[in-house]
């Protein structure tokens, strides 16, 4: 038996009124595999991306997880099924502890977000496993930090927690690295590096190092359209892309022979 | 620490009550118990769940009817009243809620209130149930517990009151602690996010409506027996708005603030409102606007931001 994709997409496809946001876009993306997906402001990485994770309803078009249609699934659907995304610009609970916002992925996960009697401090599954993922991500020694006092970075990091504390088979992760520093993106990177190959993980970004250095199959969109997809050094080479992101030439600067 | 040596005093003072005021005294820091269990309801909606509303009058009201009701034909037994009224909250906001828990915000606030608006023009039109305008009066006293009297004693209503307040209070206080009360606040704070990780947040922010319904109900059943009549009156706008200003005056979120704020709210409309010859509502006026202005996040928050620089300075010493 050949094992069906994480995740296949089949001519999804959003307009706005007559604007083309995403123009059927067809791809698969096979189970353990880090899958990017790239391409000019305006090309619809974004929108694709919602459209995926059920944030947006699509046009038209199929979206298929692990061979099961969840097309017709709202968001919360979708993410109880172990598709679950992150979000660009951070979104956490703010007025919540960075351990309380991974807690509430978890007792979802675990089942006792309707529980209204024991407290959440005396529930040590839904405890353990938050500060877990927190020391997973590096951010063991801030648990107990209101998410609103936490820098940029550190947000970042845990966005990517309380998406983990749902356990995902695919995680879907929209420029992670939007504002980060140089130092904090590589930590970054490192740490997408560790997650365990039971979790597939797509990723929109924009900072090529970071795309060319953790993924193994990369797709280029371009004006809402699926341009390619392939290696990463297949999209190097490819002269469409090159065209689509500059319309020239050159794209040395663009693309480093040396992913670091 | 401080919290619960504050929790301990103002324990001690509402035993004392009856001991130390007279009986006119006594029976509104009973309403002031009863509406604190109605701004707590508001509060879980509001401060909590970030659902404003104004419809919570509506629950109060049919719980207050429904523990009326009871007592008159079934039972006198206070508990019993109690809990029937909850459950009588709980299914008209279950009924009603679906409706308002699609919107959220101003829209939110609309729908509540004109849930509020019809509830009370129903308690005015339905004469069989509620004898309309004229009111539902010859509630017997109420009988705190099995093989006790009827409590008639102004102090002893006073101090059923108190040991029902003090459950519902414990309740909450256990369902903010839970998991479940850490879903609301999530969507208070950030629904999106909440959605993304895979909560169907629809049904969260129905259970909630549901839950304050009830409280309400508990609370109009106090009311019931604390005053021995109910009329249209009690679940008019002027309920919803002075819930809402208590949970305001008493900062938003927190419960015990909105405790405070019931009492401030109702010592402002009926004690020094009374003397000052008509002029109550202008005192209520008054209050918003300086809470507003003067403490933006009501009493609770205005304690936390002087406590803060206190605590800076133990530390610099």
């Amino acid at each position: 038996m050949i094992t069906a994709p994480a995740l296949e997409l089949d001519g999804v496809t959003k307009h706005y009124g007559s604007l083309r946001a995403v123009e059927g876009v067809s791809l698969s993306v096979q189970p353990g595999t880090r899958h990017a997906v790239i391409g000019p402001n305006g090309a619809g990485k974004s929108t694709l991306f919602a459209l995926v994770a059920g944030t947006l309803p699509a046009t038209a078009g199929r979206v298929v997880l692990h061979g099961k249609d969840v097309t017709g699934m709202p968001e919360h659907a979708r993410a109880t099924q172990g598709l679950v995304r992150t979000f660009q610009h951070s979104s956490l609970f703010l007025k919540s502890t960075a351990v309380e916002n991974v807690a509430l992925a978890v007792q979802r996960q675990q089942g006792a977000q309707w529980s209204m009697l024991r407290p959440l401090r005396r529930r040590t599954a839904i405890l353990e496993r938050s500060r877990e993922l927190l020391a997973s991500i590096g951010l063991a020694d801030r648990s107990g930090a209101l998410a609103g006092s936490l820098s940029h970075g550190e947000r970042r990091q845990l966005e990517v927690a309380v998406a983990l504390g749902t356990e995902p088979s695919v995680l879907l992760l929209d420029e992670p690295a939007a504002g980060m520093s140089a130092a904090e993106t590589a930590r970054f990177k490192q740490m997408v590096l560790d997650l365990p190959r039971a979790i597939t993980v797509m990723l929109v970004e924009h900072d090529l190092d970071l795309v060319f250095g953790l993924a193994e199959a990369v797709t280029v969109m371009h004006l809402g359209q699926h341009l390619m997809t392939g290696s990463p050094a297949d999209v190097r080479a490819s002269d469409e892309v090159q065209r689509a992101y500059l319309g020239a030439e050159d794209t040395s600067d663009l693309f480093p022979q040396e992913a670091r | 620490m401080r919290g619960r040596i504050g929790y301990i005093v103002a324990l001690l003072a509402l035993l004392s009550v009856p001991w130390v005021m007279g009986p006119y005294a006594v029976a509104t820091v009973s309403k002031i118990l009863v509406f604190a269990v109605l701004a707590m309801s508001v509060n879980l909606l509001t401060g909590v769940s970030g659902l404003p509303t104004l419809g919570q009058s509506a629950y109060f009201g049919v719980g207050a009817y429904a523990g009326a009701l009871t007592a008159i034909h079934l039972t006198d037994l206070g508990p019993a009243q109690v809990v029937i009224a909850a459950l009588a909250g709980a299914v008209a906001a279950a009924l009603t809620g679906p409706v308002a828990v699609r919107a959220r915000g101003v829209p939110f606030l609309m729908i509540t209130l004109a849930i509020g608006e019809i509830a009370y023009s129903a308690a005015g039109r339905l004469d069989s149930v509620t004898h309309g305008t004229d009111g539902l009066s010859g509630i017997p006293p109420v009988v705190a517990a099995p093989g006790l009297a009827p409590t008639v004693n102004e102090g002893l209503v006073f101090y059923y009151v108190l040991a029902v307040f003090l459950v519902l209070f414990g309740a909450v206080a256990l369902l903010l602690r839970s998991p479940f009360g850490l879903t609301l606040r999530g969507l208070r704070d950030n629904e999106a996010r909440l959605k993304a990780v895979g909560y169907h947040t629809t049904a969260y922010a129905l259970v909630g409506y549901v839950i304050a319904g009830a409280i309400a109900g508990a609370a109009g059943s106090l009311w019931a027996s604390a005053q021995r009549f109910v009329a249209p009156g009690d679940l008019g706008f002027e309920v919803a708005a002075l819930a809402l200003l208590a949970v305001i005056v008493g900062g938003v979120g927190s419960m015990w603030g909105a405790c405070l704020g019931a009492a401030v709210v109702i010592v402002a409309r009926d004690y020094i409102g009374a003397n000052l010859s008509g002029h109550g509502p202008l005192l209520l006026g008054v209050l918003f606007v300086a809470a507003v202005y003067l403490l933006p996040r009501g009493i609770s928050g205005g304690l936390r931001q002087w406590r803060r620089p206190a605590r800076k300075q133990e530390v610099a010493a």
